[in-house]
């Protein structure tokens, strides 16, 4: 484990695994909670980078988080928009509005498909000199990525965030208690978006760049880092579920870096990810077939010499 | 009070399958009265509370709750003043939610003037646990389990202490008891009328039990083919028996009663 998995490995994954922890937060308020598949959630966290970078260009570290959150925060409204007013069903609504943002995003990044921040602050330079060099960045995600979640479950706990949790588990029984789940799915959204764009911003200023295809494949990471959460951590509390994104998530980065480590090729490294997510999503699955064939095997075997025979 | 004016609901209008599910119906509820609505397969009763509840709009005619003309108030807006159960028990309540949370919910209809981001009091919790233990099913010490956990009486006891947890202006209950078995239907039964009395609740309640129809309520109503045809109370509703009640649907109906649910309630 050691030789495959050296120190600087291991922060880098904690790293990156945090910050996208921050996506995999946002499909669980869209995708687990809401039961809405959000699949604007790469272009949304492209967006919160490019906003993000031109906020950090303007030399605002701090100001660009915010500014990529709002940013999320329209690219959720509209998602809720076409969806809740226009009746357009939420996987096309995520494809149109991941459509219409790549231009959106292009053309905040002056059109062209590439910006570096390299000679700019970020808000993890901004703490270089406090915190050392070799955890500076570790830090500043966890902190980020903890507040993040601290206030999501606090907010689950509210009357909106209870009816939000109750709009994706029975929207009927919603509608008996006076609330418009129309309402309450645009808030989730204007949420789900926020967070993806704020992981975005992070992930711009951790590189000091941008790129147009950078959320290209994030709504699968995502999702991957949620199921494995899932299926290690529980579902039983909304806390556990909360820890279950976050673990889930470094889970997933580690397996990248093993791969890396692995001397798999660069270019393989997408068809990796896909073998991940496809096993992640499977395994509660095969999990559930593997104890029913063990309880078949039993059955079969205690009963013998009944027609366990043929 | 309830009144609902020359109410017409046709479905697929215009196709091979239109459907006249409400043929200019009026009705007036007043407050304190609790109705029971028995009715042949198809013959608009849920149509009837869809219309009340305003899960769609009515084609024609119009909806009036304390002279407050709501015929095109959505649905959730309506809820504040009417509560609503159904036949299926999964309806009522969000099963990954615990029964504090669910309770919580049903709280908001009033608590709409407290904060969004409020959180459940422990002076709530208190009182849950109070309402709770009058249902007598123990739930008062699950409730932080999800509802999902519970049994369907058990769900329907609680969609009932739900839905009359502020007291609305009108409950509509549309069979909330068919999908029990005979103890617990029974059960659910009682806490029914203890509920509408202690409350004082106007009360629409939909049954395919002639008995429970006689027995419960001070009103009868029976609806065939999208049309009230009988409306009895008082005097002439007191003496009635089931057999006395089928002849007059007969008479009102122009043909007998056909429900397969009643048919067999009947045998048993
Ligand atoms: N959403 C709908 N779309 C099309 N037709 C409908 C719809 N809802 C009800 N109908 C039709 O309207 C008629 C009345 O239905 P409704 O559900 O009100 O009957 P009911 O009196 O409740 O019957 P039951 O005793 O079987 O519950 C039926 O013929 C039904 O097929
Ligand atoms: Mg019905």
């Amino acid at each position: 484990m050691g030789s495959l998995l050296s120190l600087p490995v291991i922060i880098s994954a904690l790293e990156l695994g945090f910050i996208y922890a921050l996506v995999a937060l946002a499909l669980f308020l869209s995708y687990s909670i809401l039961n809405i598949a959000d699949l604007s959630t790469d272009g949304c966290f492209t967006l919160g980078c490019a906003v993000g970078a031109q906020v950090v260009i303007m030399g605002h570290p701090v100001l660009a988080l915010f500014a990529a959150m709002l940013a999320g925060v329209c690219s959720g409204y509209i998602m809720a928009l076409l969806q809740t007013k226009l009746g357009v069903e939420s996987i096309l609504a995520g494809i149109i509005v991941n459509t219409g943002l790549y231009t959106v995003n292009l053309a905040v990044m002056g059109f062209s498909s590439n910006l570096s921040i390299f000679k700019s602050d970020t808000i993890y330079s901004l703490f270089k000199d406090v915190l050392g060099n070799t955890s500076y960045k570790l830090v500043v995600s966890i902190v980020i990525v903890l507040i993040a979640c601290a206030v999501m479950a606090w907010f689950l706990g509210t009357r909106l965030g209870l009816s939000i949790r109750a709009t994706g588990d029975n929207s009927d029984m919603v509608k008996a208690s006076s609330i418009n789940p129309g309402f309450t799915i645009t808030v989730g959204l204007c949420i789900s978006g926020s967070l993806t764009a704020l992981s975005g911003c992070l992930i711009g200023q951790y590189q000091k760049s941008c790129d147009i295809n950078l959320g290209t494949g994030m709504v699968t990471i995502a999702l991957a880092s949620l199921i494995i959460g899932e299926t290690l951590v529980g579902k039983s509390s909304v806390f556990r579920r909360i820890v279950g994104v976050i673990v889930g998530s470094c889970l997933y980065r580690f397996a990248i870096a093993v791969a890396l480590r692995l001397h798999i090729p660069a270019e393989c490294l997408k068809l990796v990810s896909a073998v991940i997510v496809a096993v992640a999503i499977a395994s509660p699955y095969l999990k559930s077939q593997v104890a029913f064939q063990r309880r078949k095997m039993a059955a079969v075997s205690g009963g013998k010499g009944g027609d366990g025979a043929c | 009070m309830l009144r609902l004016v020359n109410v017409r609901k046709v479905f697929n209008a215009g196709t091979v399958n239109e459907k006249v599910a409400l043929d200019g119906v009026s009705l007036t509820v007043n407050d304190g009265d609790f109705a029971t609505i028995i009715g042949s397969n198809g013959a608009g009763k849920s149509t009837l509370f869809n219309c009340i509840g305003g899960s769609f709009y009515v084609d024609e005619g119009s909806v009036f709750l304390d002279d407050r003309n709501i015929t095109y108030v959505p649905d959730y807006k309506r809820a504040v003043q009417i509560g609503r159960l159904f036949q299926d028990p999964m309806k009522g309540t969000a099963p990954h939610m615990t029964i504090e949370e669910n309770l919580a919910l049903a709280y908001l209809r009033v608590a709409k003037k407290k904060s969004v981001f409020s959180r459940i009091s422990q002076a709530e919790r208190n009182m849950f646990r109070e309402r709770l233990a009058l249902l007598d099913m123990g739930l008062e010490d699950r409730m932080k389990q999800p509802v999902g956990l519970l049994s369907g009486g058990q769900r329907q006891a609680l969609t009932l202490l739900m839905a009359t947890l502020i007291p609305p202006k009108i409950l509509l209950l549309d069979e909330h008891t068919a999908a029990l078995d005979p103890a617990t239907a029974d059960k659910v039964i009682e806490l029914t009328k203890r509920v509408v009395q202690e409350n004082h609740l106007a009360c629409l309640m939909i049954t395919h039990n002639m008995h429970s129809a006689l027995e419960m309520g001070n009103r009868t109503l029976m609806m065939d083919s999208g049309r009230i045809v009988l409306d009895i109370s008082g005097e002439e509703r007191a003496g009635l028996t089931v057999d006395g009640l089928l002849e007059k649907f007969s008479a009102g109906a122009g043909r007998e009663l056909d429900n397969d649910r009643i048919l067999f309630s009947k045998i048993e």
